[in-house]
Order: C-alpha cells, then sequence, then structure tokens
C-alpha cells in the first residue's frame, strides 16, 4: 500500500508535471488568470489522466508490447513503433466522450468545465503523463495511482498559481516583464517551494 | 502576398517568436534546456517537424473537410514525430535516452499545431513550409539562449566541454546548483520575455 502512496506523492510534489518537467505550460499559463477557471480546469486534468493513463497501460501491455498480443495467437508482433499515435488517439477519445456523457448527465459541471474540456486534447501534461507511465514501465495498479497524483499535482500547482496571480492584478511591475514575464518567475518561485519536499521518503 | 520570403521566414525569429509572444510550445521546451547538446537536438527537430508539418497539411488542405481537420492534422504531425524518434533511436541512442519522453511531446507541442491551423490551412506549400522552418528556428532560438546560460554557469560546460574549470577538479569556477534545477528556466525565460519586449514595446501587454 505504502508503495502506492509513495507514487501519488512523488508524483505531485517532487514529480509535478508542470513545475519540475515544464508540461502542460501552455494551458497552465492561459487558464490561470483566475481561481474558478483554473479550479475548473485542474479538475478536469486530474479526471482525464485518472481515466487514460490506465487505458493507456492496458493498451500498451495487452496489444503493443512484444507478447502483449499472445492471446490473439501473435506472441512475436511488437507495435510499440505505433505508441505515439495511439495514446493520443486514446485521449482524444477519452476527452470526446466524457465530453458527452458529462452534457447528458451532468450539464451544471459540463458547463463550467465545457470549454476546457476540448483544449486538454493536445495538453501536454496528459499525455506526458502516459508516455511517463510508458517509460517507467508501470503496472495497471501503479499506473492508477500515478494517473491520479500526476493530475493531483497538476490541480494543485494551477490553483496554486491562479490564488498568485489574482493577488499580482494589483503590482505595478516594469511594462516589459507585466504579464507573461512575471507569471513565469512566480511559477518558478512555486516549483522551488514544491522542491522544498525533495528527499523525503515513505 | 504581400510579404516576401525573407520577412516570411524571419518574423516569427524575432518579432513574433512563439514563445516569447504567442506562449506556444513552452511545455517541451524547457526541460531539454539543461544541456546545450540535447538543447540542440531538440530544436532540429522540432524545425523538421514544424516545417514537413505544414508543407504536407498545406499540400492537403483543400481535401480536409474542416470538421475533422484537428483529427488529420494530429495524425499528419504523430506520424513525422514517429519518423523523427525511430529515427533518433536508430542513430543516435544516447541522445534519445536523454531527450526521453520530450520528443514523443512534439505532438502536443502547440507551436506545430498553431502553425498547421493557423497559417498552413489557409496559406500554399512553400511559404507554410518557410513559416515552418522560421517558427522552428524561433523556438531552437529561445531554447540555445537558455540552455547556454544554464550549462556554462550550471556546470561550466558547453556541449559538454570544459570552459570554467570548476572548482571541484582544480579551477576556479564555483558552479551556480541552482541553474540545474528545473525552476531556473523559469526565471531564464522571463528575463529573456523582458529583455526582447523591452526592446520592441509594441509587444507589451496592456494592463
Amino acid at each position: 500500500m505504502s508503495h502506492y502512496f509513495d507514487i501519488i506523492l512523488r508524483a505531485i510534489f517532487l514529480e509535478n508535471l508542470p513545475l519540475s518537467f515544464f508540461l502542460g505550460m501552455c494551458t497552465f499559463m492561459a487558464i490561470s488568470k483566475q481561481v474558478k477557471t483554473a479550479t475548473g480546469l485542474g479538475a478536469a486534468v486530474l479526471v482525464i489522466m485518472v481515466i487514460t493513463v490506465p487505458i493507456n497501460n492496458l493498451i500498451l501491455n495487452h496489444l503493443l508490447k512484444p507478447g502483449g498480443l499472445a492471446w490473439a495467437g501473435q506472441p512475436d508482433l511488437d507495435l510499440t513503433f505505433l505508441g505515439l499515435l495511439t495514446y493520443i488517439a486514446v485521449i482524444a477519445g477519452v476527452v470526446q466522450i466524457l465530453e458527452m456523457v458529462l452534457d447528458r448527465f451532468l450539464p451544471a459541471l459540463y458547463n463550467s468545465l465545457g470549454i476546457f474540456l476540448p483544449l486538454l486534447t493536445v495538453n501536454c501534461a496528459i499525455f506526458g503523463g502516459s508516455l511517463f507511465m510508458v517509460e517507467r514501465d508501470y503496472s495497471f495498479g501503479e499506473s492508477v495511482a500515478y494517473g491520479f497524483g500526476a493530475g493531483g499535482g497538476f490541480f494543485l500547482a494551477v490553483v496554486c498559481l491562479a490564488g498568485i496571480r489574482e493577488r499580482l492584478e494589483y503590482a505595478n511591475p516594469p511594462a516589459g516583464l507585466r504579464g507573461l514575464g512575471l507569471t513565469f518567475i512566480t511559477t518558478g518561485l512555486i516549483a522551488i517551494a514544491f522542491m522544498g519536499l525533495a528527499g523525503m521518503d515513505i | 502576398m504581400a510579404e516576401t520570403r525573407a520577412e516570411l521566414f524571419l518574423r516569427p525569429i524575432f518579432k513574433r517568436n512563439p514563445i516569447a509572444l504567442l506562449v506556444l510550445g513552452i511545455c517541451s521546451s524547457l526541460a531539454v534546456t539543461g544541456q546545450m547538446s540535447t538543447a540542440f537536438v531538440m530544436s532540429v527537430c522540432v524545425t523538421l517537424v514544424v516545417a514537413f508539418s505544414s508543407l504536407i497539411i498545406s499540400i492537403v488542405r483543400f481535401q480536409i473537410p474542416s470538421s475533422v481537420r484537428i483529427g488529420i492534422q494530429i495524425t499528419v504531425i504523430a506520424t513525422l514525430v514517429i519518423l523523427v524518434d525511430q529515427i533518433l533511436k536508430a542513430y543516435s541512442f544516447e541522445l534519445s535516452k536523454k531527450l526521453s519522453i520530450y520528443v514523443g511531446l512534439i505532438i502536443t507541442n502547440c507551436i506545430v499545431m498553431g502553425r498547421a491551423e493557423g497559417y498552413a490551412m489557409s496559406n500554399p506549400p512553400i511559404a507554410s513550409f518557410i513559416d515552418g522552418i522560421g517558427n522552428g528556428l524561433g523556438y531552437g532560438f529561445i531554447l540555445m539562449a537558455v540552455a547556454f546560460v544554464r550549462e556554462l554557469l550550471g556546470a561550466g560546460t558547453l556541449f559538454g566541454f570544459e570552459v570554467l574549470p570548476l572548482v571541484s577538479q582544480g579551477g576556479w569556477y564555483v558552479r551556480n546548483g541552482l541553474l540545474v534545477l528545473p525552476a531556473s528556466a523559469f526565471f531564464l525565460i522571463a528575463l529573456l520575455i523582458w529583455l526582447l519586449r523591452s526592446i520592441d514595446p509594441e509587444q507589451q501587454e496592456k494592463s
């Protein structure tokens, strides 16, 4: 059990996708102007990662890996080169399905998340989560934990940044630094704060 | 077409830099800036993918129905990225290990999608190709600038060759550990944006 807990904590703090791997930066910067929208987007990322990382894990282990297709009588087939294309297709598909399901059953949530959902297909954080899962060779259980941790880390970081940016509206920085530049510096400071948890072992 | 080829090529490098002005494609860019060699390879990969995806998409732009265009663009881009990835793995396995997942992440790099959607869909092939190369180089320019500072001051080397002899090896330079951390890339980009926007005040954001 503590092994899964370790994966989750590492993914949230030490290996935070936007702060230490710079993944999902485009969305991260664009959407963190207000806490409310940031919360919505963060939640959407969390949900999609919890779903797509395990699905991609199943696809990798049972379709793409050498020996993965043994159940279909093709034990020698190695389809890992199709990985990138498959993962992105899965993510696009899940986003689309989630959009339709929310629209049908939870219209209130759909209205608050709706505009962000299509954007998330090309979010590097979500795609990166699946790629890290592949690189680190997680099992199915580990991939669920990792999806949760990585999504949670994104959520936490984007809400933090949005909270600070709301306050920064009242600051008066040099003209060239206004907006984007200041946001980058703030993100760097948050990243250092998250690094403070490095070296913690469970 | 009002602008010349040269303008088309140079504009995205300085005036309309995809990273500094449009905030596109920073996702994958910063993580590979710890060393000049990885930043260089990454820039080359991205330039190739942007240029050829723009060219291909521009050639077939009249055949693409607009309702499924995003899917088609992603398929074209993903195919090119798989090619680049396989070539890297075959000819320089060490580097492809260092770049780890970031080559794959070119697929979701906003610059590639942004140029496909914003330029290649409505312009002829040759112009799109040049625009793609220009944007790739604009991206590479920022990447190399950040990597230069990070590798020089963080490890005392450039492209792996020793430039500033470290104290630990009997030299005089005490390396700056902060620049090895990912957080430093954020500060460097912020300074770079500040510099670019001070030179060209048109790019400043309204308060």
